[in-house]
């Protein structure tokens, strides 16, 4: 993959959608699914992503690759939490329904697999939406969108910028590699830890040294066309909002103020069913 | 005659990191709608002129000034960056850094964007700008799929969807191919026409930025203006060959054939060029009294690459059936469209990519299990790209590196630097930090880092990109005198006279194939040849023509031989 | 003269560029599996230096989270704030060192290192763990040892890759009429 985003054009309601109402919902979206645990809600969201997912017609070979990696990433985080702390989710609850032990202090209970439920919820409900972002939004939409939201144009236009070179760069890196190789320097996986970073080095020194040039010249082309004269600025690329994204951003709104609401009538983050 | 738009009186500056100014006394006016072109050897100043002129220095590098520059009647350091480039549009020397926005589109739209024009009309002007340049089916492709070429139109683009009044241009044609460059001289020249804004063209190839008139010629040699006429004049003097800027070849015939070129001819192109019948019959004769060389009996082949094809990772098909043969001792050119496969091919041949079919043998052996490294021992590769090569601070130390991981000891290595430092004309830099050369220079450097690796044969890209004429002919004499000692040495360029002068024989590349393996005469007599491959056919073939010869490419033939045994002795 | 804001603009599109091309697709296995040794905070150090704190906070910012985009799982936003705060941290001794103008010396190296140990304990081992119990309720012993693991692995690279880089950069500046031909 050449850059973040992953866009694949097909048309769908999704697409449609301004990248501005898309990153805005993006925001709600996973201040909701982060700030609660109640299993309900993250119910609903989970099924409500996997409609979206479905609607804007991405299709699951296109992003085979990074489930799987999330896959392991959840799982290992998942492990990890449970060697460290296997009564996690009996000091969250507050009660200890015990089920079965597997030696020493690794004791499973009702409120552990809960816990670990909710946490796996969490990313069912926040991944189909990260991805959807990802593949349906046009690269060159997100810094106008950024700039809608209220960040600073300047600011929008530095992601813009990371967006327009991180291709250049990976190219740079690679072509570095190669020359670096020709002078006879070893890059094989088979050497030590330190012979490697050193190597790197002699890659990294030359691609960062070279981009601090380069940050010269591209600011002075970037001034000689005017960027940072006034207070604002227009973009090609930005489209008028339509009714569809109001009624997305409000739907994102209602999610975010549910999630809230819970936690305030559940007295906590946690809906407990065993009490 | 008209207000100047831009005048700078006696004028100088000083870089803060420098001991020395680098201008000195600069008088100079242009006026509105003037076309004017800066030419002078490497390092004498020009892109810093230009850079007085956009404002980038007082604004943006620092250093010390005397003198004035004013634009529109007022002084550059009463104005701001901004209001400057609303008179001054600029096209920088590195169309891929000038490349700012994601699409092509994006990029054109910039400086609307930065004004704040609503977007209907911001989509209509970037329409019609690049309509003008005729990039207008291209407009949501990202940087990263266009050719030099391509880059270079939306650059273009960029500047004149803003009304400006002076078009600068640095160095426009570096890396183009020829005919590209012809056109985008000819795009220049409309674009001229068409808005009346005065245009300045900083630029090595003469006879190429000659293609369409200029009214002046501005001629700076280390800081100074030391002639400013018209071309007509300029040409028909001494001035150019002096300051080792190369004359147009047409002149450089005519010369031999002891024709004194005078400003009545109307020297400036070959088109206007009038010579009189006594003139022609000197050509004419010189040519009958050039006796042809001998050529040389084959020699062993040295590398062989047989039915390459090869893809990116991407899916992208750079080269396809490529098949071209090398032998010991030779000294060949690679010439073809910008986007042709030349880089690749090279990259496939050092292992720095991997062929899908075919072979690739070097002296007789087969190269498929050979590692980069390996193959580095035998052939070297000096990258298009300078700024890729280099990873060391220092010049010296850039220089000795191949010669490190060797493992030969400083006393070894210490006299093998020096005397490859003198030969690429870098020894009074020796101490500098590479980052404070000029684009010339750092490819020397990389030139400087391979050739003292000694290999046997030797790859160079663009070698003479960004080089003047002086700094060219030292090259490319050293890379004579070497292939003379029997290093084989293939060039890939997009020069036609360092193709003709030097290259017995030349491949020529089109789409990932190979069109034709002649010599380099007879490649650039056959219009087929030149027109599929964007070359461009040599002046003298012209020149032959018009003096009623009947073997133009035995001209272009006997021209190539009678140089270089002038260049021998 | 003052700096061109635009500069800095572009430092920090370029930079978190170079931070996502690191921290994505340059990565060095380390001897413990599942984890890379990450070499973008030795950059991110390096230019909160050149270029101040504002820039280092959003090359942190900006590169970490198009980094956690990329991988299209959720962004893991107290980990992107902590590398925002890394480099706001580095960057408030971009007054001390005079970097910009190709000064570096023992000094130098010295501020450098102990400034970055300090900021890498602050995130990895402060910011980032606390903010994993208020925004996930993970459990405190699980982020507090990753943050640890994490911090140690950040600060060597750092000061590896991160000196190395103020050292070359340095040396690569030319200083003020310092450039005469010689022969
Ligand atoms: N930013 C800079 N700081 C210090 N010295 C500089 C700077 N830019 C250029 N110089 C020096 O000024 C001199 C003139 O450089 P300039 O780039 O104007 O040359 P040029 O005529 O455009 O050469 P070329 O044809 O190679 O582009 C060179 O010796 C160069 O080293
Ligand atoms: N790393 C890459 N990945 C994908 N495609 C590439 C890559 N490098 C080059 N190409 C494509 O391969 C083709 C051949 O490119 P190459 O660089 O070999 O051309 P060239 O003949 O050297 O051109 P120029 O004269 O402009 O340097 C071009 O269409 C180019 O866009
Ligand atoms: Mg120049
Ligand atoms: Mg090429």
């Amino acid at each position: 993959m050449r850059n973040i985003f992953n866009y694949i054009d097909r048309p769908s309601p999704v697409h449609r959608l301004t990248g501005a109402t898309k990153f805005i919902c993006l925001l709600l979206w996973s201040f909701a699914a982060m700030s609660t645990y109640d299993t309900r809600l993250l119910v609903l969201l989970t099924v409500l992503s996997f409609v979206l997912f479905y609607i804007s017609k991405i299709r699951l070979r296109d992003v085979s690759f990074l489930l799987s990696f999330m896959a392991v990433f959840m799982i290992l985080n998942n492990i990890l939490i449970f060697l460290f702390s296997p009564q996690h989710g009996v000091t969250l609850y507050g009660t200890c329904h015990e089920l079965f032990s597997l030696g020493g202090r690794y004791v499973v209970t009702k409120e552990q697999l809960f816990y670990h439920l909710n946490l796996v919820l969490k990313y069912f409900a926040t991944i189909p939406i990260v991805l959807l972002f990802v593949c349906t939004t046009n690269p060159s939409e997100f810094a106008a969108s950024l700039n809608r939201v209220g960040v600073r144009y300047t600011i929008a236009y530095s992601v813009a910028l990371a967006l327009r070179y991180i291709p250049d760069i990976q190219k740079s890196y690679h072509e570095i590699s190669q020359a670096q190789q020709a002078r006879g320097i070893e890059m094989s996986k088979k050497q030590n830890l330190v012979k490697r970073l050193k190597s790197a080095s002699t890659i990294l020194i030359p691609l960062i040294l070279s981009s601090m040039d380069r940050i010269d010249v591209i600011s002075n082309a970037m001034e000689l066309r005017g960027f940072g004269k006034g207070k604002k600025r227009t973009w090609y690329m930005a489209r008028p909002f339509k009714a569809a994204d109001i009624a997305a951003m409000a739907v994102c709104a209602l999610l975010l103020g549910a999630s809230i609401t819970l936690n305030v009538i559940n007295g906590g983050r946690f809906w407990n069913p065993f009490v | 005659m008209n207000e100047p738009i831009v005048e700078f009186k006696n004028f100088g500056f000083q870089y803060n990191a420098q001991a020395e100014p680098t201008l000195y006394d600069i008088n100079l006016k242009i006026h509105k709608g003037e076309k004017v072109l800066i030419a002078g050897p490497s390092g004498c100043g020009k892109s810093t002129l230009a850079h007085c002129i956009n404002g980038l220095i007082p604004f943006s590098f620092r250093g010390e000034s005397t003198g004035t520059v004013t634009i529109m009647g007022r002084e550059t350091k009463d104005l701001s960056l901004f209001e400057i480039s609303k008179t001054v549009g600029t096209v920088l020397q590195d169309s891929d850094s000038q490349f700012i926005g994601l699409t092509v589109a994006e990029d054109i739209a910039f400086a609307l964007e930065n004004d704040c024009v609503g977007e209907p009309e911001m989509h209509d002007r970037v329409q019609k700008a690049a309509q003008i340049v005729n990039i207008e089916s291209h407009l949501l492709h990202a940087p990263s799929e266009l050719s030099g070429g391509q880059k270079q139109r939306v650059s273009l683009a960029g500047v004149m969807v803003d009304d400006v009044d002076v078009l600068l241009f640095d160095e426009p044609l570096a890396n183009l191919d020829p005919a590209t460059g012809k056109s985008a001289i000819e795009l220049i020249d409309e674009i001229h026409k068409e808005t009346g804004a005065a245009v300045i063209i900083i630029e090595h190839r003469l006879e190429d930025v000659l293609h369409r008139d200029v009214d002046r010629i501005v001629l700076m040699k280390q800081g100074r203006i030391i002639s400013d006429t018209s071309p007509d004049v300029l040409l028909s003097s001494d001035l150019l060959l002096e300051n080792g800027i190369r004359e147009p070849l047409y002149l450089t015939a005519i010369k031999y054939a002891g024709v004194k070129v005078t400003e009545e001819m109307l020297p400036h192109s070959i088109r206007s060029l009038k010579l009189s019948d006594d003139d022609r019959g000197s050509v004419v004769s010189w040519f009958r009294s050039t006796p042809p060389r001998v050529r040389e009996e084959n020699r062993p082949y040295l590398l062989r690459a047989k039915n390459i094809t090869f893809s990116y990772s991407s899916g992208h098909r750079a080269l396809t059936d490529v098949s071209v043969d090398v032998r010991k001792g030779e000294l060949i050119a690679i010439v073809g469209t910008n986007g042709a496969g030349k880089s690749t091919f090279s990259k496939v041949v050092c292992g720095f990519e991997h062929e899908q079919e075919g072979e690739i043998e070097f002296t007789g052996c087969d190269w498929k299990n050979m590692s980069l490294k390996e193959r580095a021992d035998h052939v070297g590769y000096v990258m298009q790209n300078p700024n890729q090569m280099l990873s060391k601070p220092m010049i010296y130390d850039e220089v000795a590196l191949g010669l490190r991981t060797r493992g030969l000891s400083e006393d070894e290595i210490r006299p093998r630097v020096e005397k490859t430092l003198k030969t690429c004309g870098l020894w009074p830099f020796r101490n500098w930090p590479v980052s404070a050369l000029s684009f010339g220079q750092k490819k020397r450097v990389t030139i400087a880092s391979i050739l003292v690796l000694e290999p046997e044969m030797i790859i160079l890209d663009e070698p003479t990109a960004g080089q003047d004429y002086r700094h060219y002919t030292e090259i490319m004499e050293f890379l004579r005198d070497l292939n003379s000692e029997g290093v084989t040495v293939v060039m890939i360029t997009h020069d036609m006279h360092l193709m003709l002068e030097y290259a017995e024989r030349s491949v020529v590349f089109t789409d990932g194939a190979v069109i034709a393996d002649d010599t380099s005469a007879g490649i650039l007599t056959d219009p087929d040849i030149i027109k599929r491959a964007n070359l461009k056919e040599t002046s003298l073939y012209d020149l032959a023509v018009m003096c009623g010869i009947e073997e133009p490419r035995e001209f272009v033939q006997r021209f190539i031989d009678y140089e270089r045994e002038v260049f021998r002795s | 003269m003052k700096r061109s804001p635009v500069r800095t603009i572009v430092a920090i599109g370029i930079g978190a560029a170079l931070f996502f091309v690191l921290g994505r697709f340059v990565a060095i296995p380390s001897p413990v599996p599942n984890t890379n040794i990450c070499l973008q905070y030795g950059l991110l150090g390096f230019m909160a230096v050149l270029f101040g704190p504002i820039a280092g906070l959003l090359i942190g910012l900006i590169g970490h989270f198009l980094i956690d985009l990329s991988w299209g799982g959720g962004i893991w936003w107290s980990w992107v704030i902590a590398s925002g705060i890394f480099g706001l941290l580095m960057g408030c001794i971009s007054r001390k060192i005079a970097l910009a103008d190709g000064v570096f010396g023992k000094k130098g190296i010295a501020t450098f290192n102990i400034t970055q140990i300090i900021a890498h304990l602050i995130c990895w081992v402060g910011v980032a763990p606390a903010l994993d119990i208020a925004m996930y309720a993970e459990p405190a012993n699980k982020v507090f040892v990753q943050g640890l693991v994490g911090g140690i692995a950040n600060i060597i690279t750092t000061a590896i890759v991160g000196t190395l880089l103020c050292l070359a950069y340095a040396a690569a500046k030319p200083k003020k009429g310092s450039l005469k031909e010689e022969n």
